[in-house]
């Protein structure tokens, strides 16, 4: 009886990784708890260890191979003695195969507030996140970053890879799990001209720390008359990743947007991510950068130009449409953009506007947007309840009213903290076709 | 820590250096913060100053006898018992009392009040009012010498009602890790707020605080100047070499509530007599100053100098005009100079 070795999940996010490389060969007697291969995933390489025990008999996926989806059999193991047969090699698939996620929308279509930075090439969130600090961190002798894992580990999500290497211990610099205690060094820091990136494993841990970026970061150059700036960026995943509960999956959208003296940021595309975080740390405020990570394994056409940056405070429209306008951010403009397309196909067409920015909110490129399809969808991963849509809607009916043909209707989280079980995460979360119902209720 | 437990029975052994024109000085930094405290106390009562208003008052001699062991660039922060250290870091009386007082003439422009107030010029930064945040802002400010490859130490001061803070152990934790310059001292006044040291913290020697991480630390009497500053210079010394970083722990006592509003019922009338007879830092200071032939007409003139000081930041503070309207929403955000798409 042979038993099949899977492809293990060992990440929330993990959908594929590479077969870096076999520690057993055909042939070698397997225990329970041996090593037999390590898999690199998107974040880390793990050792996989034997579950049952038997012979290795055959290996299903050679050592090397990139992209191998979740639960693909990558071996056998003969449990009762019987006899070893000669390998069947799978071929593995080449990781160039991965799915390029691009705006449905030609560029040459959609209306383009942004500058015209040429030359593109595909580039993954998490690329494009490092690329963004490495230019940075040339540019700037004082910019420097900290956070849990980020230097000798690379990165608990690989966001910091390789900065370690080119610029040191003095400026990556690893800390200890101490959140409230590193903000408020970092904080400190900023306050003398320095400048921070102080990176949350996840934002769910910067509430730990909530009090040094509201009360000392964001007040300061207030109550100190204008004297005592805070140039620091606190980035980190956001949102909910996949199957981490409740405690590891919220949205601080809303929570951070509140604050006066903080500016607030939230990426989709690699073209955001590295436009915006160069910005955001070239920014002489405190700048919240929301990232998202089952974002970061996703690939877009990025800029190479090793000028660019993007403005915070500008929404970007990703696709004209003169229906109905979708107003996103983060990982729903993806949600936005696919429920663009299922509505094009109901002969709908939506306007989907990229916020980028929540703080400062672009409401002029919004208003514009509504006045031309008088009606709106916002869309939020997150609570509704005094959220983000909420925001939106409130400032569209102050500036455009008389153009609304129907009441704005929000797409958003389930009001609940957020289940594990894969059935209700899936309900709680905003699918494609809520935006699509959404949209249908007010066209 | 052995070692660090003998650092601090040492903490009183050596007789401080006695060096007139020094004294003289710390007992007029000293006498103009009282006379100060007791200006914004009336100033207070009068209705001109508002919201929460905390007086140094008793407390004179830490933040004098630390000054008189930095130099120019090393920083300061503190808590909202602020007025002294600022005044001892060389801010101006009348900027601190327009602040107090809400005007345009105050050092946050009226937009601080008491607990808010910072010089970047004489690297005096804050002023902050949630108990034990401005410790990793201290530790911060420590950070920042270290990254930069400065000598220049941060001096961030504490009550011990904050010593309980989850975040000033962290904050130890990380300076003694990365070996920071940060000189960390617990003003023990006795009190935080109306709880007695004595039932807010099971740890009965403050002092001993920062032995887990191995940090070297003083325990000293914070009413005599003298006592702070060799205290003070011993521990600035060592972080200043590299060493990381130092705790002090001066026992001192305020006179006053915790704020203007507190009554103060959690102490006897006789335990604060007792305090202010017997161990007030500047009639101590002025006792070995006349021992060493120091003359009444000296006091005169420090009196006279420091009253008109004070005299003149009463009437600034009243005079100068409240901030305009459009301070409101200035100051909020600085203007970005990224040039984007």
């Amino acid at each position: 009886m042979a038993t099949q070795i899977l492809m293990p999940a060992l990440s929330p996010t993990m959908t594929e990784g590479k077969l870096a490389r076999w520690l057993k060969k055909v042939g070698d007697d397997v225990r329970a708890g041996d090593v037999i291969a390590e898999i690199e995933t998107d974040k880390a390489t793990m050792e996989i260890e034997a579950v049952d025990e038997g012979k290795l008999a055959r290996i299903l996926v050679e050592e090397g191979a990139e992209g191998v989806a979740v639960n693909t059999p990558i071996a056998e193991l003969s449990v009762n003695g019987e006899s070893v047969s000669a390998p069947v090699v799978m071929q593995a698939t080449p990781a160039a195969a991965a799915v390029v996620v691009a705006p449905t929308q030609p560029a040459a279509e959609a209306s383009q507030p942004d500058k015209d930075w040429g030359e593109t090439k595909p580039t993954t969130v998490r690329e494009a996140l490092r690329d963004a600090m490495a230019l940075e961190m040339r540019r700037d002798p004082d910019v420097f970053l900290l956070g849990e894992e980020v230097a000798q580990y690379q990165g608990a999500y690989k966001i910091s890879q390789g900065l370690l290497e080119e610029f040191g211990p003095r400026r990556v610099i690893d800390t200890p799990i101490t959140e409230h205690g590193f903000t408020g060094m970092a904080v400190g820091a900023a306050l003398t001209g320095l400048r921070p990136i102080v990176e949350f494993m996840t934002f769910n841990f910067s509430m730990q720390a909530m009090d040094q970026i509201i009360n000392s970061a964001a007040k300061t150059l207030y109550m100190s008359g204008g004297q005592m700036g805070c140039p620091i960026v606190f980035r980190g995943p956001n949102g909910a990743a996949s199957r981490v509960g409740a405690q590891h999956s919220q949205c601080f959208a809303s929570w951070y947007a509140h604050v006066p003296g903080l500016k607030v940021v939230a990426p989709w595309s690699s073209a955001d991510a590295k436009g915006l975080l160069r910005a955001a740390i070239r920014d002489p405020n405190p700048v919240v950068f929301l990232e998202n990570e089952i974002l970061y394994g996703q690939t877009f056409d990025c800029p190479v130009d090793d000028e660019f940056v993007l403005p915070i405070g500008k929404a970007k429209i990703e696709r004209v449409g003169g229906h109905v306008t979708i107003v996103a951010f983060s990982i729903m403009v993806g949600v936005a953009m696919k429920a663009a397309e299922a509505l094009s196909k109901l002969g709908i067409e939506a306007e989907v506007v990229n916020l980028r920015s929540l703080r400062p909110l672009d409401t002029e490129t919004v208003v514009e947007s509504v006045k031309k399809t008088n009606r709106l969808v916002t869309v939020e991963e997150g609570w509704p309840y005094a959220g983000i849509g909420a925001e939106v809607a409130m400032r569209v009916i102050e500036s455009a009213f008389d153009w609304l043909d129907a009441p704005p209707v929000r797409v958003h989280g389930a009001d609940v903290p957020l289940p594990y079980a894969a059935n209700l995460e899936k309900l709680a979360l905003p699918q494609p076709e809520w935006v699509v119902d959404a949209v249908k209720k007010i066209v | 820590m052995a070692q660090a437990a003998e650092t601090k029975k040492r903490g009183k052994v050596k007789e401080p250096a006695v060096d007139r024109d020094q004294l003289l000085k710390a007992y007029r930094s000293m006498l103009l913060i009282r006379r100060f405290e007791e200006k914004a106390g009336q100033l207070y009562g009068m209705g001109l100053i508002g919201g929460f208003c905390h007086l140094y008052i008793g407390q004179e001699a830490v933040v004098v006898g630390m000054q008189m062991a930095i130099g120019e660039g090393d920083q300061v922060i503190t808590s909202y018992r602020d007025h002294g250290h600022m005044l001892a870091c060389g801010m101006e009386a009348r900027g601190v009392m327009a602040e107090l007082t809400g005007r345009e003439g105050g050092y946050s422009r009226g937009k601080g009040g008491s607990m808010h107030m910072f010089s970047k010029e004489r690297n005096f930064y804050g002023g902050h009012g949630i108990v034990g945040a401005q410790v990793s802002l201290g530790t911060g400010l420590g950070f920042s010498n270290w990254y930069r490859g400065s000598d220049r130490v941060s001096l961030t001061y504490f009550g011990e009602g904050a010593s309980n803070q989850g975040q000033v152990f962290e904050s130890f934790n990380l300076a003694s890790l990365m070996k920071l310059p940060v000189v960390f001292i617990i003003e023990n006044n006795k009190y935080g707020m109306g709880t007695s040291v004595d039932r807010a913290s099971a740890s009965k020697d403050l002092s001993r605080n920062g032995l887990p991480w191995g940090m070297p630390s003083l325990q000293v009497d914070g009413m005599d100047v003298l006592a702070v500053r060799e205290a003070a210079e011993q521990a600035v010394a060592a972080c200043r070499s590299g060493k990381g970083p130092f705790l002090l722990e001066a026992k001192t006592y305020r006179y006053r509530g915790h704020s203007m509003s507190d009554p103060a019922r959690y102490r006897t009338r006789e335990e604060v007599q007792q305090m202010r007879s017997q161990h007030d830092c500047i009639e101590n200071a002025r006792h070995r100053l006349e021992a060493m032939g120091v003359e009444e007409a000296a006091f005169k003139a420090i009196d006279d100098e420091v009253k008109a000081i004070i005299q003149d930041s009463a009437d600034f503070a009243q005079t100068s005009p409240e901030p305009a309207l459009s301070e409101l929403w200035t100051d909020v955000l600085l203007p970005d100079s990224v040039v984007g798409g």
